[in-house]
């Protein structure tokens, strides 16, 4: 690090010209360090590989793709080669009046999720913690688990069936109190309430596993002195155990709020129809429609570009309060 | 160990009443597949009238007759196979090593290629450039890009990669003292320490494989190629707005809605068989796929 001694009482060149001589040693030293790193290490780099290539391949290249957004893309010249248009496909979107209602229906449809969706798992939880017939706790939780390991198309399936206005047995008890039969699936003003209680009734079980984590982390100390106060188990609740989960509380939404855009399309997809895009149709249902059946990529590619901008700026946000919040990143 | 303490309280009007609210709860969401079950095995007629309930009303197996008669049903269950079984098997093969690699501290720019697998987790191009990268890499179509194109993925690589980093690195000196060579420390060493996150991302794999429907419905046209999900959303989501189909089966012993409801329970026995092992894995994998700490 100190200056070499054969330079007292040199020149400048000479200074310039030891100078340059110490910087190509210094590199030829990094360019040997890491030929012998990788002469040493080559099998991580070789078992890296795949992963890197497929990211690059399968995810990155889309990426590149995205710029259709900004052209009128033509299947024959391809990506490359298709003309620029600026942005001619935004102001076509945002004066559709379908993807100002999907814009819509998606935001309306994620906040009546976070309304009802998001307590629901933490109240499980609450409840599953008060529970001490352990064959009781194990049978229910397997059991409330079990639908967010069901496909959409069979809670689907279920669904269309037990709202059908035939045979469906919501139909049928309807029937018992005299109430006329209703075609749910066809009523735009019963979209969302299906929609919402069908992930809610999918969901909401498995999602309390985490509460019911952090329930588990809470200190018995707190609860056995609790109970020489003489608290009882409702005070405890709401007294120890929700606030020593509210970290964890407050990270899911943090969390839900970053994911707030991905509604879940594959579902409505399969529920929707015409009758009822009014108030079902969300942003992917619409460049699904408009993209992969309809064959406006180059529309459907902006609309998909707005939709990822918004959610990658939706989920930093959300990290970086995290991290300020709790010191912990999410990733 | 504190509750027995805890519950004699005089608290029991407080337990019991959580007891039956959540045993509802519980209900509610056994009930939808109780009620498919008995619809599967109930008379068409019966079910058209809407008199199924909870038990099968003029019990039949006809439904699954024509389910299981029908080829196309098999084929696609076949193909569903082939799709879980493949598509897991590949991404492991992807997962591991690079998650292994990723785990290592002396793995040069490691904080750029860790970046790398998380920002696909943060932005995603959408589903026409993809829809459009898989047609340009001649991948529509075709039961190999079904199963490569999905064999990554963000998640699964950052939660076997922080289950790495937290073995100890003293369980690989003996190996390494031996002259093992990387391979030889994943296989050896790592692999065996880690068949928990390991069953837990190959849990991931299979139900997701067996789930996924969106981009098989999106890339396969072939009707032999289809996976389950795909022909059960054919029958059920679209013959149910057949009317003429529907009107076909009236006079028959079973319904659009029998037959329905026995697909739907011959593609659940497949998650109900590996569930005990789901539900030994997952709340390991949502511990170590969540908040970092």
């Amino acid at each position: 690090m100190t200056a070499p001694e054969s330079n007292t009482g040199g020149s400048t060149e000479e200074l310039v010209i030891e100078a340059k001589e110490a910087l190509r040693i210094r590199k030829r030293g990094r360019i040997e360090r890491i030929s012998t790193h990788m002469r040493r290490e080559w099998q991580l780099y070789l078992m890296l590989l795949p992963t890197i290539v497929w990211l690059l391949v399968f995810l990155y290249k889309p990426m590149y793709g995205l710029q259709i957004a900004f052209k009128d893309y033509s299947i024959f010249r391809g990506v490359a080669a298709s003309p620029w248009v600026g942005l001619e496909h935004f102001q076509t979107l945002f004066g559709n009046d379908q993807f100002i209602r999907a814009l819509r229906n998606t935001v309306y449809i994620s906040l009546l999720s976070l309304l009802f969706g998001f307590p629901m798992p933490i109240i499980l939880g609450l409840m599953f913690n008060e529970i001490l017939h352990q064959l009781f706790k194990k049978t229910a939780q397997t059991i409330v688990y079990l639908p967010h390991f069901i496909s959409s198309v069979i809670i689907a399936g279920i669904v269309i069936t037990a709202f059908s206005p035939s045979a469906g047995i919501v139909n049928t008890i309807l029937g018992w109190f005299g109430l006329d039969s209703i075609y749910f699936l066809t009523k735009p003003e019963w979209f969302r309430p299906i929609f919402v209680g069908t992930t809610i009734w999918q969901e909401a079980g498995f999602q309390s596993i985490v509460y019911l984590a952090a329930i588990a982390g809470i200190s018995p100390t707190l609860y056995e002195s609790a109970v020489v106060d003489g608290a009882s188990r409702w005070q405890m609740m709401w007294k120890i155990t929700l606030p020593s989960i509210m970290p964890t509380i407050i990270i899911m939404l943090i969390i839900r709020i970053g994911n707030m855009l991905e509604v879940s399309f594959e579902m409505i997809i399969l529920l929707y129809q015409p009758a009822t895009y009014e108030t079902a149709d969300v942003v992917n249902t619409f460049i699904y429609r408009q993209g992969l059946q309809g064959g406006q990529y180059d529309l459907a590619a902006a609309a998909g570009l707005f939709n990822a901008v918004v959610a990658f700026v939706l989920v930093m946000s959300a990290n970086t309060i995290s991290k300020r919040y709790s010191r912990t990143s999410l990733w | 160990m504190l509750n027995m303490n805890l519950y004699s309280r005089g608290d029991k009007g407080f337990v019991i009443l959580n007891m039956v609210l959540l045993g509802i709860f519980t209900l509610s969401t056994l009930y939808p597949f109780i009620y498919i079950a008995s619809l599967s095995m109930s008379t068409g007629f019966e079910a058209r009238a809407g008199n199924v309930v909870l038990t099968p009303v003029g019990f039949t197996l006809e439904a699954y007759y024509q389910v299981l008669s029908e080829p196309l049903f098999w084929t696609s269950y076949k193909n569903t196979f082939i799709y879980t079984i493949g598509g897991t098997l590949m991404s492991l093969a992807f997962i591991i090593p690079g998650a292994y690699a990723l785990s290592r501290p002396q793995l040069f720019g490691r904080r750029f290629w860790n970046l790398m697998v998380a920002f696909t987790m943060w932005f995603n191009a959408g589903m026409i450039p993809f829809f459009l990268n898989m047609r340009d890499l001649g991948l529509l179509d075709s039961y190999f890009g079904i199963i490569i194109g999905f064999a990554v993925n963000g998640f699964n690589i950052i939660l076997l990669r922080n289950f790495f980093e937290g073995i100890p690195q003293s369980f690989e000196e003996a190996a390494r003292m031996d002259g093992a060579n990387e391979f030889q420390v994943l296989w050896k060493v790592y692999m065996p320490l880690s068949k928990p996150a390991i069953a837990t991302v190959a849990l991931f794999c299979i139900v997701s494989r067996w789930n996924g429907f969106f981009w098989a419905m999106v890339l396969l046209q072939d009707e032999d190629k289809i996976p389950l999900q795909v022909y059960l959303r054919h029958v059920i989501v679209e013959l149910s707005d057949d009317e003429e189909f529907a009107a076909s089966l009236l006079e028959s012993s079973y319904s659009f809605e029998t037959v329905s409801a026995a697909i739907i329970v011959c593609s659940i026995i497949p998650i109900l068989l590996i569930y005990p092992f789901l539900q030994k894995y997952f709340n390991k994998g949502i511990m170590l796929g969540g908040v970092k700490e």
